[in-house]
């Protein structure tokens, strides 16, 4: 048998090694959020670390001033709850029906489904094709173009697959018709993948860049990633084209990490309720079937 | 007499024949009466799929005609060469064999310690006794998925920054000379390659571990019985047991040398280290969506698509030949 002494050596050594991990993910939130709360005098003389020195939230107070900032975090959020929703209904009318065996035709639009996540036509085709259909430059081109994602629609399909067929044969003898099984049966037993698949729509959507960087030239359409861009590189800092030539550099510091904190509070309310559905891990774990 | 007897059983097999068929329609009609709305549910996504993944598969002709904005991509003219004009111009322009050696480089950088980084995490988490203590280090690690490249890139400008960040502060309080982490090429390498796996380490281990889920606890017994220790036991059951599942990321990954994310090299990127930081996705953004050389970055994505495919194709086929169970 292993003896007990080397055993806990090993035992103090894995705990060490997640605490260091713990550490090193949380040291430069912690850092931000420290200089977002602190005053100007503190992060000129370069004091501030883990903690906040001169506890203020003026950084906070200016972000909120700056209408265009507030503005793009609703819009941002809007565009969220309307994406997730869109592609929750979405992901479900492709997974649920590709659970039944008999489908004819199943593995055609199986297929159809896999290639695409092999080949993809690449970004111009797919501007082209937005601007052919009027899409650039509207409000559903942040919706819409990316709605389903099919390696979602596969976790969501192998959950749904794993639910015993009995169920649904039992409410099919009753007279139940598919959609009734989903609704009825296949719907509630599919919590834990649902709140998966929130939490990666969700936070897909809050933090998408790209599409708006390509396909949304209207400023009052930024989502809060673009806008958070702009203000970190200083290309059109937000208010801060003006406030910075009168103010310090110390206080646009704060006013980066005040706005990097904007952006990622909202993430942390969704991740800190729905991750206990993943972390088990055997819901994703089925993906490379 | 015969020929009448041939006839009548001809009658007798077209009737069977017959009925057997109109059974068919009547069971494809009970069929199509019981699930015609499960086919009403694929429509959606199917129109979906075939608007937004497959016609912009037949817009892939540009890359093969000379673009203009006020033709359709139908009537535009063939390219020169065979149509393969932007082929070649895409081989002869420095940005692009740039954009190609950088993603290339990247890739087998973030291959050589992204990879192997969540398998070995997987492993001292599986370690782990406390399994309240396990479950928190998860919800921690797991975090940093969870936020984007441009919030990531805003942490790192200021934990990195050459005076005020976290980091160089950290090193002169030890007496060390700060280092310019993101402003000179080496060294933004090297972040770039410690971002990706500050990030993505923790998320990674999800499938290693629910791999390792799946062994069969006895042969953990067995091993004990036979006296062995933890590391021979990581080493003889642990890790055979999650070989194939390595194997399939690796090839997975591998497919992947040369797609390049553009979130994270454009956020992270500046006017300093262009040299290292443009890779293929930052150059068709920037010469084809705000340059307009349409043709020529559709033909550099195709390429890129192209390869992906081939090289999925090749490292799936090696593994079978080794034994493993492939992806494809």
């Amino acid at each position: 048998m292993i003896t007990s002494k080397t055993s806990k050596i090993g035992d103090a050594i894995v705990v060490l090694v997640c605490l260091a991990l713990i550490a090193l993910c949380l040291a430069p939130m912690i850092h931000i959020a420290a200089k977002s709360l602190s005053s100007m005098d503190s992060l000129i003389r370069n004091q501030v670390g883990l903690w906040p020195k001169g506890l203020n939230v003026d950084a906070y107070r200016l972000v909120l001033d700056d209408g265009k900032f507030v503005r793009a975090l609703w819009w941002t959020g809007l565009l969220t709850v309307v994406g997730t929703v869109l592609s929750l209904v979405v992901t479900t009318m492709a997974a649920y029906p590709l659970t039944y065996d008999k489908l004819k035709g199943k593995k055609v639009v199986n297929a159809l489904f896999i290639i695409t996540m092999f080949f993809n036509a690449g970004i111009i085709p797919m501007y082209v094709l937005l601007k052919n259909i009027a899409f650039v430059n509207k409000p559903v081109v942040l919706v819409i173009p990316y709605c389903l994602s099919v390696f979602n629609m596969i976790l969501m399909r192998s959950f749904m697959c794993d639910l015993p067929v009995s169920m649904r044969e039992s409410a099919e003898i009753d007279g139940a018709g598919p959609i009734r099984v989903l609704l009825r049966i296949y719907l509630p037993l599919s919590k834990p993948v649902i709140a998966t698949l929130v939490l990666f729509y969700a936070v897909g959507r809050w933090n998408g860049f790209s599409d708006a960087l390509m396909f949304m030239n209207v400023p009052k359409y930024y989502p809060i990633q673009l806008l958070l861009y702009n203000l970190i590189n200083a290309i059109q800092s937000v208010d801060t084209a003006t406030l910075e030539g009168t103010v310090s550099p110390a206080l646009s510091e704060s006013l980066k990490a005040a706005a990097i904190m904007f952006a990622t509070v909202p993430i942390l309310f969704v991740y800190i309720p729905l991750q206990k559905y993943f972390i088990a891990g055997a819901t994703l774990g089925a993906v490379k079937e | 007499m015969e020929a009448h007897l041939k006839g009548e059983k001809g009658a007798i097999a077209i009737s069977a024949r017959s009925r057997q068929a109109s059974a068919k329609r009547q069971e494809a009609a009970n069929y199509l009466r019981r699930y015609w709305t499960l086919y009403l549910l694929l429509l959606l996504p199917l129109v979906y799929l075939v608007i937004f993944k497959y016609v912009p598969m037949l817009y892939i002709q540009i890359a093969f005609k000379k673009y203009s904005i006020v033709k359709s991509v139908w009537e535009l003219p063939w390219a020169a060469n065979y149509g393969f004009e932007y082929f070649i111009k895409a081989f002869r322009n420095r940005d692009f064999l740039l954009a190609l050696k950088n993603t290339i480089m990247l890739n087998l950088l973030d291959l050589a310690v992204g990879f192997p980084a969540p398998i070995i995490l997987a492993l001292v988490l599986n370690e782990l006794r406390f399994k309240r203590f396990k479950s928190f280090t998860q919800t921690i690690a797991y975090m940093p998925h969870f936020l984007s490249w441009i919030i990531v890139a805003g942490l790192a400008l200021q934990v990195f920054a050459p005076s005020t960040g976290l980091a160089n502060n950290a090193l002169r309080s030890l007496g060390l000379e700060p280092i310019p982490f993101l402003v000179k090429s080496t060294n933004w390498v090297g972040t770039y390659v410690f971002l990706g796996v500050w990030k993505n380490v923790g998320w990674n281990t999800i499938i290693f571990l629910a791999a390792i889920t799946s062994i069969n606890p006895e042969l953990y017994e067995a091993a004990a019985m036979d006296g062995a220790g933890r590391m021979r036991r990581i080493w003889h059951v642990t890790l055979p047991g999650i070989r194939s599942t390595i194997v399939v990321m690796l090839i997975i990954n591998l497919g992947y040398i040369l797609g390049s994310e553009f979130d994270r090299p454009y956020a992270l990127g500046n006017a300093m280290v262009n040299d290292v930081s443009s890779v293929i996705a930052t150059f068709i953004y920037i010469f084809g969506i705000r340059g307009l050389q349409f043709s020529l970055t559709t033909a550099v994505g195709l390429f890129q698509a192209a390869v992906g495919v081939v090289f999925l194709l090749a490292s799936d086929r090696l593994a079978k030949k080794y034994g493993e169970r492939g992806i494809v």
